[in-house]
């Protein structure tokens, strides 16, 4: 899996990719594949406001529930409600239709502190190394 | 299968190295390193099993051979169904109690021949049956082996299982009525177990074959191949909880539990008070009498969200009632079931009441169980 260039990542296994002053957030296609089946999605509501590493939402596989993230600080613009009645294209489309929310950052400089692509996956690598061990 | 060299080392079946080239995703589940998923996922999965045919490795499944003279009177005394109503070739559902009604374990018992019963039971209280087991047949002239180690189980489920394993034998498997069984050729293999039954609630086989890798490996992959017109799937561990709890088929630790008595779980159908005594008959007579105060019923979300093993099941006043014990999304019904614990007061079908998922109460509805119940097959 080639993890695309345009955007960052967390420990977690979210993705943000930034335009402007806004971030669309998603998990990445490690995550999507440790879940297994996605068959539920709980976002948080337009304009509430997350503080980085705080909880957005939960998704919910067949047989694990996961925690979403926030990578940054701000206030969520737009939720991507499509996932609601089609979750299972979190599986399908981790990195493009299946972004979560969008939000405002309100201090860009917490990018900083995220991984680039190449980082990412070395880092999943190394993961995936351990769970074949 | 591969001993282990430490407790904290997970034991492994047989086929566990083909798991792992299959792509499965493996977990730990009570100490043995299995499959939950292969690549196609878990959804396809339960799917194939419903509609098609599936194949399970359930090695790690445990079995004690209770032989000799009065092994009747030892499986009759450690065993809550009758076992005297079982023919040659005959299994059924059962479980071994506490003095307290509660569960060791539930087990499938199958009468082997004229002394000679096999008892399967589960993977994670292995260690504890078998010791509980000797140490309860003691005074009964009977001998009890653990030979757990000695089979690979493979189960062959779905409404095509037939049809793969006919492939596979000559035996007349038409013949092997539910829970019955035989002994035939399978694969070349002289002498094998083939039982009618499963944990799927679809018809289905269960074999057992000697547990050495070649042999193992070899029957699977021959299953696979004679399954390959009939879309089989291999399946893991995820798609077989999912499977048993639409059926609801108790799991142990879960609805089942050194804590929870049968009359509880509701399952007194496999309790025969009329056979005489056992271990946990006073305890279940006196509740009985006084009346239980809770009951597994089965839940089905009324709004959005998943109730998950060990969330709170709430009254319409948001008081804590009860407790789930499976809760998942349910592949072939599609909708989000879950079994629970709740005072017989709130277990009418119908009755709403809630599960608090994330600090939030989502609606459920009392349902009728089963969940799903296979088509009947047209005579």
């Amino acid at each position: 899996m080639a993890y695309p260039n345009d955007r960052k990542y967390t420990k977690e296994h979210e993705w943000i990719k930034v335009s402007g002053d806004t971030g669309t957030v998603g998990i990445t296609d490690y995550a999507q594949h440790a879940l297994g089946d996605v068959v539920f999605v709980e976002l948080p509501k337009v304009g509430a406001k997350l503080a980085a590493n705080q909880s957005l939402g939960t998704v919910e596989s067949v047989k694990a529930v996961s925690e979403i993230y926030s990578p940054v600080t701000g206030e969520v613009m737009e939720v991507n409600g499509a996932l609601a009645n089609a979750p299972e294209t979190i599986n399908q489309d981790p990195h493009g239709t299946a972004w979560l929310i969008k939000i405002k950052l309100s201090n860009p400089a917490e990018l900083g502190g995220l991984m680039e692509a190449a980082a990412y996956q070395a880092y999943v690598a190394e993961k995936e190394k351990e769970a074949t061990a | 299968m591969t001993a282990p060299t430490t407790t904290t080392e997970l034991r492994r079946t047989a086929l566990n190295a083909t798991h792992r080239r299959m792509g499965a995703k493996m977990v730990n589940f009570g100490g043995w390193d299995m499959p939950v998923e292969y690549p196609s996922g878990l959804i396809q999965e339960h799917l194939a099993v419903r509609t098609g045919v599936g194949v399970f490795d359930v090695s790690h499944m445990g079995d004690i051979r209770i032989s000799g003279p009065q092994a009747l009177a030892a499986v009759q005394h450690i065993s809550m169904n009758d076992a005297a109503r079982l023919a040659i070739g005959q299994a059924h559902y059962s479980a071994l109690l506490y003095p307290q009604g509660t569960f060791v374990d539930d087990v499938v018992v199958h009468r082997l021949g004229e002394s000679v019963y096999l008892l399967v039971i589960n993977a994670g209280t292995r260690e504890k049956d078998f010791s509980w087991v000797r140490d309860n047949v003691g005074g009964f002239e009977c001998k009890a082996e653990d030979v757990g180690d000695l089979y690979t189980q493979l189960a062959i489920q779905g409404p095509r299982a037939i049809d793969v394993l006919k492939k596979l034998t000559d035996v007349e498997l038409a013949g092997i009525k539910n829970y019955w069984f035989t002994h035939g050729t399978v694969c070349g293999l002289k002498n094998i177990l083939i039982a009618r039954t499963g944990y799927t609630g679809e018809d289905g086989f269960e074999i057992y074959v000697p547990s050495d890798a070649a042999t193992s490996e070899m029957v699977w992959n021959k299953v696979l191949e004679a399954g390959a017109k009939f879309g089989i799937k291999p399946c893991g561990l995820g798609a077989r909880n999912t499977l048993r709890l639409e059926s609801k088929m108790a799991l142990y630790g879960h609805e089942i539990s050194e804590s929870v008595t049968v009359l509880e779980a509701g399952l007194e159908r496999y309790c025969k008070f009329e056979k005489g005594d056992f271990i946990g008959r006073a305890a279940l007579d006196q509740q009985k009498a006084a009346g239980v105060k809770r009951t597994l019923v089965g839940l089905e979300m009324q709004e959005r969200g998943i109730a998950r093993d060990g969330y709170k099941v709430l009254d319409r006043a948001s008081s804590e009632i009860g407790y789930v014990t499976s809760g998942s999304y349910a592949p072939f019904l599609k909708k989000n079931i879950a079994l629970a614990y709740v005072p017989p007061e709130h277990a009418e079908i119908g009755s709403m009441l809630g599960v608090e998922i994330r600090g939030q109460a989502a609606k459920a509805q009392v349902v009728p169980t089963p969940f799903y119940k296979r088509p009947k097959k047209a005579a």
